[in-house]
């Protein structure tokens, strides 16, 4: 049976790391402020300099908001991960009842909590300083970062299963992937840009759907909802796929020893 | 018939060709305290971390109270609790929250009133808003120690427990877990290379080398048992003629 206490314990933990720990609570909202300044002015400069009354804040601004609250989301996972690495607190936490579905919710728990405050300064940032007419996306604002959350959920769960199998060097590796991924999605272009080959492989992940539909509502074009549905049934197969793959990965911590001497990397 | 505190069947770890743990049966009884010893890579940390869920054995069971710790993970851990010195608390936390944070995973029920009794009983109000990470050796010894009585556990796992302390600390400590273990419902497993602390706090040890456990009796006559003159002596022929003990 899951304990909601011992799930909200994990974000308790992380409101007590952020009290007085600039290092954690800017990030939470500075980098996607400035995020948000620097594309609110490049915007505002296209619409300037390319005379065709078309208005970019809505498809380049708007992308960037999106795609930078995926990006959030998927960091408020792996950084209260993260968290356990630094402090090698792996042998204290693990060998508590606490499951392994209970610290994956609570790190869940914790990414909605600090994604939220960077969506909302993201928002207020967009629409008062650069007039960001989100009610132009209408309801499927709503979808649209829910298919994002959950990718990011996913992705943030099996970059702690990367790390958790290879070792604490290996975040490197976890904190590149959402530039990795944003040339394939297509966050700011179409995904007809890309070489055939490359949007067989953009079809597969769920933010494709999210931006390709920005677009079309943006440049009033013909818009197909169905094919948002698609986002979202691609990230119930991600969570899945998450779910098994970090449980596989504590599983076999647990077989090898990794988890009592994780310190170590690996046990050879 | 109450259950064994613990009861280990049999246990065996093997890493590869290396076998870690090899066919261990022991029990804890309620009130009592074991020393589980042995010299460097004998198996003893291997034993422990089995017995915490944290390493699977290659075979074998680890029943607390009746409840095998394979089927009833949680059940099981949430009436266990250790303290080792290899695993300190985080240290960007502060006591307070260090206990809270734990105290809401063990389940601790009035858990503020429990963390001021362990506060007190550890000598360490004083520390109560300074993070872990700044505290002496000693101070994060008690601090591991108060987490590690937080749930007031049936079993009670010490891996070298006062391996940093000073020997005034260090007595004051052992008085505390002797008591844990007289006065409640709770057996301990207890590890150290210190053979004048085993003799004075341990009712039973066992010695393990190379993963089996060699000898096992009283600390106090099994030197003379097997001509030695002191649980020392024992400890180092243990170490290095493991053979000639168990032709005897």
């Amino acid at each position: 049976m899951v304990s909601l206490r011992r799930t909200f314990a994990i974000l308790l933990r992380q409101v007590y790391l952020m009290r007085g720990s600039p290092a954690r609570v800017l990030p939470m909202f500075a980098w996607v402020a400035i995020d948000m300044i620097t594309w609110g002015f490049i915007t505002k400069y296209l619409n300037a300099v390319s005379g065709s009354g078309f208005n970019f804040v809505p498809s380049l601004l708007g992308a960037v908001l999106l795609w930078d609250f995926f990006v959030r989301v998927m960091q408020g996972v792996t950084t209260t991960f993260f968290e356990d690495v630094w402090s090698r607190n792996f042998l204290n936490i693990f060998a508590t009842p606490l499951s392994i579905s209970e610290y994956v919710r609570g790190l869940v728990l914790s990414s909605i909590a600090t994604s939220s405050v960077g969506l909302i300064v993201m928002l207020v940032l967009a629409t008062a300083v650069f007039g960001l007419p989100v009610f132009v996306y209408g309801i499927l604002l709503i979808p649209y970062l829910l298919v994002l959350f959950l990718f990011g959920i996913s992705l943030g769960v099996i970059g702690c299963g990367i790390v958790l199998r290879l070792g604490p060097a290996s975040e490197w590796l976890i904190w590149p992937i959402p530039a990795l991924i944003s040339p394939l999605v297509g966050v700011f272009y179409p995904l007809s840009t890309l070489p055939r080959w490359i949007q067989y492989l953009s079809r597969l992940l769920p933010p494709s759907y999210v931006f390709e539909n920005m677009r079309n509502i943006v440049l009033k074009r013909a818009n197909s909802p169905s094919a948002l549905l698609m986002g979202g049934a691609l990230d119930v197969v991600f969570l899945l796929f998450a779910s098994w793959f970090f449980g596989y990965i504590y599983h076999h911590a647990v077989r090898t020893g990794l988890i009592a001497r994780y310190s170590a990397e690996s046990l050879s | 018939m109450v259950p064994k505190v613990l009861s280990v069947r049999e246990l065996r770890k093997q890493y590869g060709p290396t076998i870690a743990v090899d066919g261990v049966s022991f029990e804890v009884n309620r009130n009592e305290i074991v020393g589980l010893l042995g010299p460097n890579g004998a198996g003893k940390t291997s034993t422990i971390n089995m017995i915490l869920g944290v390493l699977e054995p290659t075979s074998g069971t680890i029943l607390v109270e009746g409840d095998d710790i394979a089927t009833k993970r949680s059940q099981v851990l949430a009436r266990t609790n250790f303290a080792a010195v290899y695993a300190p608390l985080p240290g960007n936390l502060t006591v307070i929250q260090n206990l809270r944070f734990f105290g809401m995973i063990y389940g601790v029920k009035n858990l503020s009133s429990r963390i001021e009794t362990l506060l007190e009983q550890f000598d360490l109000r004083g520390f109560r808003n300074t993070k872990c990470g700044v505290l002496s050796s000693g101070e994060q010894t008690r601090v591991g120690l108060a987490k590690a009585l937080l749930n007031n556990p049936h079993l009670l796992l010490l891996d070298e427990p006062t391996a940093s302390l000073d020997p005034s600390v260090a007595r004051e400590i052992r008085l505390k877990i002797r008591e844990f273990a007289a006065q409640g419902d709770g057996g301990v497993l207890w590890t150290s290379h210190n053979m004048y602390e085993v003799a004075d706090v341990c009712d039973r040890v066992m010695f393990l080398s190379h993963g089996k456990i060699l000898l096992a009796g009283d600390p106090r006559t099994l030197p003379a048992e097997h001509g030695k003159d002191t649980l020392e002596d024992l400890f180092v022929a243990v170490a290095r003629e493991p053979l000639a003990l168990e032709r005897v």
